[in-house]
């Protein structure tokens, strides 16, 4: 049913919106707010969002818009000066509490509670600044995640994040009143508790309190060093994000001026991770055709997932055995870059020990990914430095460049050549399609005639789960699609009390894939931009003349020249990696 | 800190699954916990935020630090709660209180003494207005208290410790 009510005098229609606050946006009005977050549960912690009310009988009513319901006939107004001077005292407050260090956070920019003071002309603040003696140790202890409690404003969006998408709240609030703290168990580091490192609690966090640890640094050192050979590759869902950071629209796909921009910051050899991706599905289509046969570690997890395999680890030790044992697609392509350039490239200078390998990614997990020891070859990391997204726009903008300005280029050769499946990775149900694509054809020798299987798409909070039962001539083949960690153990507990009947189980643990990944460009007060980026990676795969990881020229011919066939002794040797009980000795391993 | 001491864990399972493991329960939970140990020891609340579905660790110290009731550190042979509610405030219970805690030198937010015999907190009301300002002494009510009656009610109980 359609209602109408005023919001500064223009008369508004609304229906099933949640809250007040949406019905005010949907008008093309704004009204700040430092912890509404569309895909979590409204929390009314910042008051930001506070907009005069007058109802229908004459009562006029201060509340906070993203809690109060819309009503028929009700009149409100967003700019009062009641309304302003209540938003300047909440920023005062949170002010008074925070650090205001902002030229040396990462956030400067970017940070909401900065651009709300600017707003508000906050210039004065009459509260007390907190003493340096009360400012609380920052934990950078792991290397995905810096917390810094001095910049928290208890806004508790990382701790919805972490409960609502993840499940398992490594975050919580701590303390009462003026002590009250957002923390990990008793204040402890978080690689020492379960946190995963997703990221999204740094995705919703308005402020610089939870962010990416920062390595631009180390890579213009070895861009600058001469006997480095900087080679770098690229995340399927970096390329539909990126350009959000130098004003493109939303779900632009900028691959071709990423590539130039990257051979003109000097990298030495730019590949694209959509290459091994393709790799991925004929090593993990393989592995689930002979799990399948053999009827053993079924369901097969998908392991592209840093935070997932985490999760696995860390929760469910007992299950490590259904992980693929394939390495992600970024380790593949490190993998392989250090073990064939030094032979393929000898002649251009490429040695074993020159190579440097950084991988754009949208996440934050994949920091802590390269430091496995699984993922070491002679000693050395695989992968040397992971840049998210965000940090990859700053690294293209402190050189003096901008993306929109670089002409369209091609990555290089051997591993740039790439298919609508490897593309598709980047949101959920992207590896499950095209893990059934090359499925179908190993099984069966024909191509699937439709690939477009619509009921593993969607990426939105209500397509957290997804399951696809195929028909592979005869043989019925049931795929889950799985967002968020939440989900996922629904999932893993089916497996347990004996229940699930999927063969396939696809995790992210971001809410849709990739695209809305920890590191990637801030989109948490839009739920539709997570949509627009994986709607630009569908039209991407739509686009391409090869959509089947098995028709990549370039795959055959490794296959053909160096890792003889999907499975064999090298590119196990290569591609795939083990997994290890974190349960065992951590902090919840009482007995 | 916290003391370093093995805890055992069935006990808290057996309380657990009095409660047959509900979240809502959790503060009843909490309470026998404290109730066992005297205090809410980190493996005890590690323990049921990861045995109890919907709970996690941090989430369970987050109630336990919220509440006044719970204590994270353990706690002496005699609680003294010093009621500091508006009747007894008035009616000088901060006088009394400053003379235990100078007494038993407890500062910096301690509030146990070292020989572990002594716990001191202040409660906002105790409900017995009429009698302030009100000590309670584990379970023994100390109607109208003075610096001086303190003084006498510890020195009791020092000396039947000692004997």
């Amino acid at each position: 049913m359609t209602n109408t009510l005023f919001i500064n005098g223009k008369e508004v229609e609304f229906t099933n919106e949640p809250n007040l606050l949406e019905v005010i946006r949907k008008a093309g009005f704004q009204v700040p707010t430092l912890c509404y977050r569309p895909d979590l549960t409204q929390f009314g912690a910042c008051r930001m969002c506070v907009v005069e009310i007058k109802y229908p009988n004459g009562r006029v009513m201060i509340n906070s818009s993203c809690t109060t319901p819309p009503e028929a006939g009700t009149q409100v107004f967003t700019n009062t000066d009641r309304v302003r001077k209540i938003r300047k005292t909440v920023l005062e407050l949170l002010l008074a509490n925070h650090d205001r260090e902002c030229t040396t956070c990462e956030r400067s920019g970017s940070c909401e509670l900065q651009k709300y003071s600017k707003e508000y002309d906050i210039k004065d603040i009459k509260y007390v600044k907190k003493r340096p003696e009360e400012y609380l140790p920052i934990d950078r202890g792991n290397p995905a995640l810096v917390r810094d409690p001095n910049k928290c404003i208890l806004c508790g969006a990382c701790v919805r994040a972490c409960s609502e998408f993840q499940g398992h709240s490594v975050l919580g609030f701590a303390n009462r009143g003026s002590k009250t703290r957002v923390q990990p168990l008793n204040g402890m580091a978080l690689d020492k508790v379960d946190c995963v490192f997703c990221g999204q609690c740094k995705a919703v966090c308005p402020t610089g309190a939870i962010t990416i640890n920062n390595e631009i640094d180390g890579v213009w050192k070895a861009l600058n060093n001469p006997e480095k050979k900087v080679v770098v590759q690229v995340a399927p869902a970096v390329r539909v994000a990126i350009g959000e950071m130098f004003g493109m629209p939303v779900g632009t796909n900028v691959i071709g001026k990423l590539y130039s921009a990257m051979r003109k910051l000097g990298f030495d050899q730019v590949f694209d991770t959509n290459f091994t991706a393709d790799l991925t599905i004929m090593e993990e289509a393989n592995e689930f055709i002979e799990r399948f046969k053999k009827g053993e570690n079924l369901p097969l997890f998908t392991s592209c997932c840093q935070a997932w395999v985490r999760y696995v680890e860390t929760q469910h030790p007992e299950l490590i055995n259904h992980l693929s044992s394939c390495k992600s697609p970024q380790s593949m392509m490190s993998s392989i870059i250090k073990d064939m350039l030094p032979k393929t490239k000898a002649a251009e200078g490429y040695t074993k020990d020159n190579i440097v390998v950084v991988s754009v990614m949208p996440c934050s997990a994949k920091k802590a990914e390269i430091k496995r020891p699984q993922l070491m070859t002679n000693g050395q990391y695989d992968t040397d430095f992971i840049l998210t997204t965000q940090e990859f726009a700053h690294l293209i903008k402190s050189a003096g460049l901008d993306l929109k300005d670089m002409e369209e280029a091609e990555a290089d050769s051997p591993f740039g050549e790439y298919t609508g499946a490897g593309t598709i990775f980047g949101a959920s149900g992207g590896v499950a399609e095209a893990a059934v694509r090359t499925a179908y054809n190993m099984l069966t020798g024909e191509n699937l005639t439709n690939l477009d299987i619509e009921t593993m798409r969607g990426v939105d909070k209500n397509s957290k789960v997804k399951d696809t039962v195929l028909d592979i001539k005869g043989t019925k083949v049931k795929v889950r699609v799985v967002s968020t960690l939440k989900e996922a153990e629904n999932s893993l507990q089916e497996i347990l009390n004996g229940t699930a009947d999927f063969h396939i189980l696809e995790v992210m643990a971001c809410l849709g894939g990739c695209v809305n990944g920890g590191g990637q460009p801030i989109s948490c007060n839009d739920a539709t931009i997570k949509v627009k980026r994986a709607q630009a990676l569908y039209t991407e795969d739509k686009e391409l003349t090869l959509r089947n990881s098995h028709d990549n020229p370039d795959i055959k011919k490794l296959y053909n020249e160096y890792l003889e066939k999907p499975g064999s002794h090298k590119a196990h040797e290569l591609l795939h990696t083990s997994y290890s009980d974190l349960f065992k000795g951590s902090y919840k391993d009482l007995k | 800190m916290v003391e370093e001491k093995s805890i055992n864990l069935t006990k808290v399972d057996e309380i657990i699954n009095s409660y047959e493991g509900k979240k809502t329960n959790l503060i009843a939970i909490l309470q026998k916990v404290q109730e066992l140990y005297s205090y809410l020891p980190m493996e005890a609340m590690t323990y049921i935020g990861t045995k109890m579905e919907g709970l996690s660790p941090a989430t369970v110290y987050g109630v336990a630090t919220f509440y006044a009731q719970f204590s994270l550190e353990p706690k002496g042979k005699y609680v003294i709660k010093m009621c500091d509610g508006t009747a007894c405030h008035v009616r000088g219970s901060m006088p009394v209180y400053n003379s235990v805690i100078s007494r038993f030198n407890l500062k910096n937010g301690k509030y146990t003494t070292e020989d572990g015999m002594f716990s001191v907190e202040t409660v906002s009301c105790l409900g017995a207005c009429g009698l302030a300002p009100v000590v309670v002494i584990n379970e023994q009510v100390y109607p109208k208290m003075t610096t001086d009656a303190m003084k006498v009610i510890l020195d009791d109980i020092i000396k039947q410790e000692r004997e």
